[in-house]
């Protein structure tokens, strides 16, 4: 991987265009501002320059409207500038229904990938194209950032949360990956690559790597191994909440108030269960604060999201794939 | 306080001090005979609305830097609400309440010295501040025992932490940094303005402040109500949450 | 053109008695409450700080000269980054126009003997000393590798460094800060000379009205953040720290709500020195006076408001990014407006090429570009792309080398011949301006380039293809150097080689030139009476000047 010299980066995602085409009109206004003053300045500069000694300046008396004209144009100028930055961040924070779940675990200095069939990979990832992947992220140390230049896509990496960041590549090739929050020693280390491929490429070489076991099913096993199953029954007739059909859901606590389920309100809930007791139920729960590795959370908790999820959409992966096979 | 009140500057030019009978002087330096009035003043007005208006504006950046740390503690509060509840239970509101007191106590023992110091009677002066210095002394002095009582349960922050109440999990524990924080920093606070009045007692015997120039006994007068007040706040975020839920 | 006009008639000699020759010694300074004196011993320790700083930043530039890191080690490097930045930001940056210009100069614009603490305002300069003590400790045991920043956690548990030291210098000398602050705050309010209105004040002031203002505001917030950091290093207490559920994106947040603003408290005084110099060189007061000086004002407000755009992809909210983004566009408004004022300010003047003209000129160019660019990462869609790349370490080394810096040096030369009675050689103060303009430009344009690229920031290493821009970079850096170096030589020569300059060799209106130069102990004979309306040009009377020192040297 050794690009060439290049002056612009390589748009291989579908919000890139979008950044980019803001990033140009944003360049356009500054360039042709930056030049205007200078070129006024140098106009004056030399139009105006001193001619004979004790002359003075010519009298000038302040006016309202102009202070207003450049007071107003810059004003909408940044309007419209906000507005539009507005529309593309919402864009690449809204992720789409039918994105496809990976997980990163960022530490000093490298980032572990694991793949929603299970395959996982240290400072590289492997995506297949056209399909929106959304990665949820954590840290085991210190914040860092998941950068991919080429996908105009940032987002730090918080420990004792998770954090994500959603992206379709929509062109083949290997990309940087960069982490952008400062880290430590080795953080210009802390590098890996992205590579995009075609779908049936993508089947192979996750196929390549011989059977693995997702992280739900990783998840299922840490689910009896540390006797969560002992409360919490399938039928909801335990000491603990079913956890079937939970994930997305709302529930009520014991103050009353409603939250809804998503990946930090279970990570809160396994780390600090008296955090939200619900209705119904006592703390009886001990807490797994220092008991489970960050990626066991993750797989933790995507068991209990498969146990959520629809049977149909139990599997994406090879459904997505049978679509996109030519 | 001063009848002007700083802030009337806001709206006003030097032109109305100038009609307001400030003598512009054209002498300098150390040819003042007015005693306390500074070189670079000229009159003991200015002087005394400089003072009173850098004594305001440290307070202002005062009740930032507290700001600070309650910033955090009610961004965290509102995280944790019962685990902040739970820890506060542990405090002892009965000593609370008794510091609280006393710290008022001394708040007014200050304006019986800042009025001594007004009507020009160093006596009273003295006494006033020695009281102050006492109330101020059983404050940090009961504080001790809190904190060493802290020690001994293990709820000072740490490797050593242990929680023994209500499984609420670790926020107990930055309540518990928070604890230490704000009341460290008051301290800090009184153990300054005890050192200052420890140093203020010679020149206020010796009768350096008179009726028209007793600037640093009110200013630091201000200083004092200030530390006073943090704790007016301190008290209930601390002590008192428990008690209602 | 028609310099000869003017004959050469130097003044003979500096006034018999000034504020540098009242007393002599190293007690006369160590103790002094001289508003002057305590200006010129901040002059002589920031520049120690700048200098060292430079030297940082120099061992950067070479280190990025090649793509491999194989220069230093990377703990190495990132003790360069860190120090360069703690060093420039706290030591050199926040004091340098205010406690060196300010201190000396405010009294003086204002008519006034003294600041009105200067007592306070001595300890000021201890404070800085002392802060600046620890982090030399630090610096000498091994340096601080957490980034100026000292984000958390990895600054409060993971760092082997002196962070609890440094820690403690930058607390202490926010409090100097904070003095230098109060002490503005209160001289403006109290001090002024009669007839001294609000509506007469010099722009100088005003903006350091609204400097000290967000001294006064600010820095307490940072000192607490500080403090709450060395708690958790030291005593553990863990305020930040994850693992027991706090939030290390809440020391962000105090952070910035402190080292937002505190860009301000760098670029607004150099702006009052840019009004300063384009009125006295196009002979006009400054077009819109009124709005240039509220400019101030509103900047260092909105500036308290907009502190959230540091932190668009650091998990806040989106609603708290759309918001931080709108406020922060606004701040945009304000700065719009002074460079529009400037720029009017040129419109039928009569300009004349001097130094502090050039250095005047050359800051309206590089802050357009680093405000325009810094509306750019406002953008909250460009933002999470460009955010921690070398596009932000170029927009802020515009704002700060390309605004604060020029500011601080066009200033440095406007007044020279007012704090030493002595003037510098035209031709070489020419060169350097021209030298740092080209080389400024030269070292901070591809960084633009590199950033949309995608170079992220405190990289030691970094993948091949950037080499060429990081090159041309380090080569601009090398001008740069020099371009600096050039005028610390000619001012130190003619501190006792320099033409006598006389009271006013610029011919400016402003209090500050009807005292002698170097001034006296105490300002002024007599306490002016002001009775002009500031930068009164067009009415004033030419006084004869005996020398023209702009043009007449080459």
């Amino acid at each position: 991987m050794r690009p060439e010299f290049s002056l612009f980066p390589e748009q291989a995602s579908t919000i890139a265009s979008k950044v980019d085409a803001l990033y140009f009109f944003a360049l356009g206004i500054s360039a042709f501002f930056s030049l205007l003053i200078a070129l006024v300045i140098f106009a004056f500069f030399i139009k105006f320059r001193r001619r004979r000694a004790g002359e003075v300046g010519a009298k000038t008396h302040e006016s309202m409207a102009l202070e207003i004209v450049w007071s107003v144009i810059p004003l909408i100028i940044c309007m419209v500038l906000f507005v539009w930055g507005a529309i593309v961040f919402i864009d690449m924070r809204t992720m789409p229904d039918d994105a496809t779940e990976y997980y990163a675990t960022a530490k000093q200095w490298m980032w572990k990938f694991q793949h929603p069939e299970g395959q996982r990979e240290i400072n590289s990832l492997h995506i297949p194209v056209g399909e929106p992947i959304m990665l949820t992220m954590t840290s085991e140390d210190v914040i860092h950032s998941f950068f991919v230049p080429a996908f105009r896509v940032k987002q730090d990496v918080v420990p004792g949360r998770y954090t994500t960041v959603w992206f379709e590549a929509d062109k083949v090739g290997t990309y940087h990956l960069f982490c952008t929050e400062y880290c430590g020693s080795h953080h210009a280390q802390m590098r890996g690559s992205v590579t995009v491929m075609e779908p049936d490429d993508y089947q192979a070489w996750l196929a390549g790597g011989g059977p693995v076991a997702a992280p739900q099913e990783l998840g299922e096993a840490l689910f009896t191994q540390h006797i969560c199953n002992t409360c919490h029954f399938e039928d909801g007739t335990g000491r603990g909440p079913s956890l079937v059909g939970i994930f997305g859901s709302e529930v009520r606590g014991t103050d009353g108030s409603v939250r809804v389920v998503d990946d930090n309100y279970l990570r809160e809930s396994i780390l600090r269960p008296s955090a939200h007791v619900n209705e119904g139920y006592s703390q009886i729960m001990p807490t797994y604060q220092g008991q489970l590795s960050e990626v066991s959370l993750l797989q933790l908790i995507a068991y209990i999201k498969s146990i959520s999820d629809s049977p149909s959409e139990e599997s994406p992966a090879p459904a997505a794939v049978a679509a996109n096979g030519e | 306080m001063s009848n002007t009140s700083p802030w009337n500057d806001l709206i006003g030019t030097p032109d109305q001090k100038h009609e307001e009978g400030i003598v512009v002087s054209d002498s300098h330096a150390e040819a003042t005979h007015q005693p306390g009035l500074a070189h670079h003043f000229e009159s003991y007005e200015q002087q005394k609305e400089s003072s009173f208006l850098g004594m305001w504006l440290f307070l202002v950046q005062e009740v930032m830097f507290f700001g600070g740390i309650f910033c955090c503690y009610v961004i965290y509060r509102s995280l944790y609400g019962e685990a902040f509840a739970a820890a506060s239970r542990e405090l002892n509101v009965f000593i609370g309440a008794l510091n609280t007191t006393v710290l008022l106590f001394s708040s007014f023992t200050m304006v019986v010295a800042v009025n001594a110091a007004k009507q020009g009677n160093r006596k009273w002066i003295v006494y006033g501040l020695l009281l102050t210095i006492l109330f101020g002394g059983i404050f940090l002095g009961v504080k001790y025992f809190e904190y060493s009582a802290k020690w001994e349960h293990n709820l000072v922050p740490g490797p050593n932490f242990e929680w023994h109440g209500d499984d609420v999990g670790r926020p107990v524990e930055i309540f518990y940094c928070l604890y230490f924080g704000m009341t460290g920093m008051h301290a800090l606070h009184m153990v300054v303005g005890i050192g200052i009045m420890l140093w203020m007692l010679r020149p206020a015997w010796r009768g350096k402040w008179t009726p028209e120039n007793h600037n640093f006994v009110e200013g630091f007068g201000l200083y004092w109500h200030f530390v006073d007040i943090v704790w007016i706040f301190l008290f209930p975020f601390l002590y008192l949450i428990g008690l209602a839920t | 053109m028609s310099t000869q006009e003017f004959a050469f008639t130097p003044y003979p000699d500096l006034p018999k008695s000034h504020y540098l020759n009242v007393a002599y010694g190293l007690k006369s300074w160590l103790f002094t409450t001289d508003h002057k004196r305590i200006g010129i011993l901040y002059l002589l320790s920031i520049t120690f700080f700048f200098a060292l700083g430079g030297l940082y930043a120099t061992a950067i530039r070479l280190e990025l000269l090649t793509p491999a890191g194989d220069m230093v080690q990377p703990d190495t490097y990132n003790r360069l980054f860190t120090m360069h930045g703690i060093l420039m930001v706290f030591f050199f940056l926040v004091p340098s126009i205010p406690a060196v210009l300010g201190n000396f100069l405010l009294p003086l614009m204002i008519g006034a003997k003294d600041v009105a603490f200067p007592r306070l305002n001595l300890a000021s300069w201890y404070m800085y000393m002392f802060g600046a003590g620890f982090t030399m400790y630090a610096l000498f045991m091994g340096g601080v590798d957490t980034g100026w920043t000292f984000y958390t956690p990895f600054s409060s548990t993971y760092s082997n460094s002196y962070v609890a030291a440094v820690a403690v210098g930058i607390f202490i000398n926010g409090f100097s800060s904070i003095f230098t602050g109060i002490n503005f705050m209160v001289t403006i309010h109290r001090m002024r000379a009669p007839g001294m209105t609000w509506s007469r004040l010099p722009l100088f002031v005003w903006s350091h009205y609204a400097t000290s203002l967000i001294m006064v505001l600010g820095t307490p917030v940072l000192a607490i953040t500080i403090v709450l950091l060395a708690m958790e290093r030291v005593f553990k207490l863990g305020f930040f720290d994850p693992a027991l559920g706090g939030d290390p994106v809440l020391f962000q947040h105090l952070f910035w709500f402190y080292s937002h603003p505190a860009v301000y408290i760098m670029i607004l005084p150099s702006m009052g020195v840019i009004s300063e110099i384009i009125a006295a060189f196009s002979r006009k007061p400054i077009f819109g006076y009124k709005f240039v000086a509220f400019a101030s004002m509103g900047i260092a407000i909105l500036g308290f408001l907009v502190w959230g755009h540091h932190l668009f992809v650091s998990s806040q909210s989106l609603y708290a990014g759309l918001i931080f983004s709108i406020l922060s566009m606004l701040v945009a408004v304000p700065s719009a407006v002074k460079v529009f004022n400037w720029t009017a300010t040129l419109y039928k003047g009569s300009i004349e090429y001097s130094t502090p003209m050039f250095y005047a000129l050359g800051f309206i160019g590089l802050f357009t570009i680093g405000g325009l660019t810094g509306l750019m990462l406002a953008t909250i869609g460009i933002d999470v792309h460009v955010h921690d790349t070398y596009f932000v370490v170029a927009h802020f080394h515009y704002i700060m080398v390309g605004g604060a810096l020029m500011g601080y040096l066009g200033g440095l030369h406007y007044w020279w011949p007012k704090i030493t009675g002595r003037m510098y050689p035209g031709f070489w103060s020419h060169l350097s301006a021209l030298i740092i303009f080209l080389g400024f430009n030269l070292t901070f344009f591809p960084q633009f380039v590199l950033g949309y690229l995608g170079m992220p920031r405190r990289y030691h290493s970094y993948p091949e293809e950037f080499q060429i821009l990081h090159i041309l970079s380090t080569a601009g850096a090398s001008i740069l150097a020099v371009g600096y170096i050039i005028p610390l030589v000619y001012f130190i020569w003619s501190l006792k080689y320099g033409e006598v300059a006389g009271d006013n060799p610029w011919d400016a209106v402003g209090l500050e030139w009807q005292t002698t130069s170097p001034p006296s102990l105490h300002n002024f004979d007599e306490i002016p009476v002001v009775d002009f309306e500031p930068y009164d040009y067009v009415e004033h009377e030419p006084v004869e000047r005996p020398y023209r020192y702009s043009r007449s040297e080459a």
